[in-house]
């Protein structure tokens, strides 16, 4: 299965002229993002990728209809974002798993359920089929401190995706977790994608990462944000352990690695997150 | 890849009974050891000027019997001052601590307030209780108590439903969650261990109130004025074992409070348990 731009049916998300300004201390504000036009198709993959204060993480969260843009406008499946946000379209993930401590792992994915009045049988089998899919049978009745960081975080995508929303919104998933284990759920999440052909927005610092896992990676750059480049990952599906070892693969992480560097003279990309959300101006 | 991998999940709280209860018994074991210790110490160190004033725990177990008829008068009246104002302050800081966590406007004034309310001395408004709600009604300690119990749960009733992830609360607006279900589903949960830390603290200042309360004036079948009475009498084992049950009371309600603690919140319980 190749999804790319060229997919004729209607977009599912669509930006365009997108802006973000934030008010600054002491007067005047500081703009965030700054033309955003970007067309995201049902089903594809797609990697937000840039350095510290370019608005990847503000960009999420204009489509989650979490922040409102400055300008411009939000399209989802052909409405605007608060509609998508009011009839649930969105399932998101956010670094930390943000568990309820009180929750055993069943009731963390039923939560959503809940709130969508979704009951009895139809409720129990939707959990159970989650957990099945992040492959945490029967860890039902355990408590989210009774879990590593990578089982907690797949608890949070079981529930993001337990109400099937037709987009799901990954912000720096993996960041927290040792590259191990984030190897293994960005496999995880690749398979999740293939059996529920949800269309994923994905923020990341990590280049393998956005390559391994995206059908497109769309580059950013700071200051004022702006998208700078979209690279069509042509990585055939579905992929695994052996595609990150193809000579394709060095070729396209090379590619987004330039991408980078050259709208952004030597800035690490690796920022810790907190140092971002704080230049990003804080998450709202 | 399997469920199991990743690091293995820590073992459930959960030991079965026995087990449980020989863990307690150990893990308590060296407290109970040192309590018995000082016990027997106290005891044998206590004479001359210093046998009077602190008297061993022999004679004061010997004035308690003495005087029981008085001490279960005294001891269940002032119980039930304290346990009144525990009542009333605990509902009264819930109400405002909600109100405060409501509206920013209610923060804005009450919290502050609320705050500077809390450093006054409590002796020296004792008496303008006393003679606000009646010396001679019993009423008025119970408000005393009611007053030191109030501050500490309205602060961390509304710290509890303010101090909420930002993420978390992201999460719920996704899910267009209405206000009520945010209470209900994070907020509240959220609050409820910073509501039995104060219930714990409060336990105790309940019982303390009520006793300054009753050392400023009004009946005197109250362990307040048993202490007082009894020491300008000469008998300190008998102020000593008022106020040994004084404790004692304040104890066993602050086990009470753990126990309800367990039951209503047991997942905090385990997460704390694996936090040591």
């Amino acid at each position: 299965m190749t999804v790319g731009a060229g997919v004729v049916s209607a977009p599912v998300v669509r930006l365009a002229g997108v802006q973000k300004a934030f008010p600054v201390k002491g007067g005047g504000s500081t703009v965030a993002l700054q033309g955003i036009d970007l067309d995201i198709a049902r089903g594809e993959f797609i990697s937000l990728i840039g350095p510290s204060g370019c608005g990847k993480s503000t960009l999420l969260r204009i489509v989650g209809d979490l922040i409102t843009p400055s300008a411009g406008t939000v399209q989802v499946n052909g409405k605007p974002a608060p509609q998508a946000r009011l009839d649930r379209d969105y399932g998101m993930v956010f670094q930390a798993p943000v568990l309820f401590d009180w929750r055993t792992v069943e009731a963390n994915v039923r939560l959503p359920l809940e709130i969508q009045k979704v009951r009895g049988a139809e409720r129990d089998r939707r959990v159970q089929e989650m957990l099945d899919l992040v492959e945490l049978t029967g860890f039902h009745k355990h408590y989210p401190h009774q879990l590593s960081g990578g089982m907690q975080q797949r608890v949070a995508i079981a529930r993001a995706l337990a109400f099937q929303p037709a987009i799901l919104l990954m912000d720096e998933p993996f960041g927290a977790l040792d590259e191990m284990t984030r190897e293994r759920l960005n496999a995880e999440v690749l398979r999740v994608w293939a059996q529920t052909g949800t269309t994923v927005i994905f923020v990341t610092h990590s280049i393998p990462e956005a390559v391994f896992l995206s059908t497109r990676v769309v580059v950013m750059s700071a200051r004022p944000g702006r998208i700078s480049d979209v690279i069509d990952i042509d990585l055939s599906q579905p992929r695994d352990e052996t595609t990150r070892e193809t000579d394709r693969y060095y070729e396209l992480v090379t590619q987004v690695r330039e991408a980078l560097r050259g709208h952004h003279e030597g800035a690490p990309v690796g920022v810790p997150s907190k140092e971002r959300a704080r230049a990003e101006g804080g998450i709202g | 890849m399997t469920a199991s991998t990743g690091s293995a999940p820590v073992a459930g709280g959960r030991l079965p009974p026995t087990g449980a209860v020989v863990a307690r018994a150990v893990r308590y074991l060296p407290a109970i050891v040192v309590f018995v210790a000082v016990l027997v110490l106290w005891e044998l160190s206590t004479g001359g000027e210093g046998r009077r004033v602190i008297p061993p725990p022999s004679s004061i177990w010997a004035a308690a019997q003495k005087n029981a008829e008085v001490l279960r008068e005294a001891a269940l009246n002032t119980f039930w001052e304290a346990i009144g104002g525990l009542v009333i302050g605990t509902v009264a800081g819930i109400a405002v601590g909600f109100a405060s966590a409501r509206w920013a406007i209610a923060r804005d004034i009450l919290l502050p307030v609320a705050i500077g309310a809390s450093t006054i001395p409590l002796i020296a408004i004792a008496p303008i209780i006393n003679n606000w709600f009646g010396v001679l009604n019993p009423l008025s300690k119970t408000m005393m108590a009611a007053l030191l119990v109030f501050f500490p749960i309205v602060i961390n009733v509304t710290r509890g439903l303010v101090q909420v992830q930002p993420a978390a609360l992201e999460l719920m607006r996704s899910y267009a969650a209405s206000p009520g279900e945010v209470l209900r589903k994070v907020r509240i949960p959220n609050m409820l261990p910073f509501l039995f830390t104060a219930l714990k603290v409060s336990t105790t200042l309940a019982f303390i109130g009520a006793l300054v309360g009753e050392y400023f004036g009004g009946s005197s079948e109250v362990l307040g004025r048993v202490v007082l009475t009894s020491m300008s009498a000469g008998s300190f084992s008998l102020a000593w074992a008022a106020i040994l049950i004084a404790s004692a009371g304040a104890i066993v309600t602050y086990l009470l409070v753990g126990i309800a603690e367990r039951l209503l919140i047991p997942w905090y319980a385990a997460l704390r348990a694996g936090e040591i």
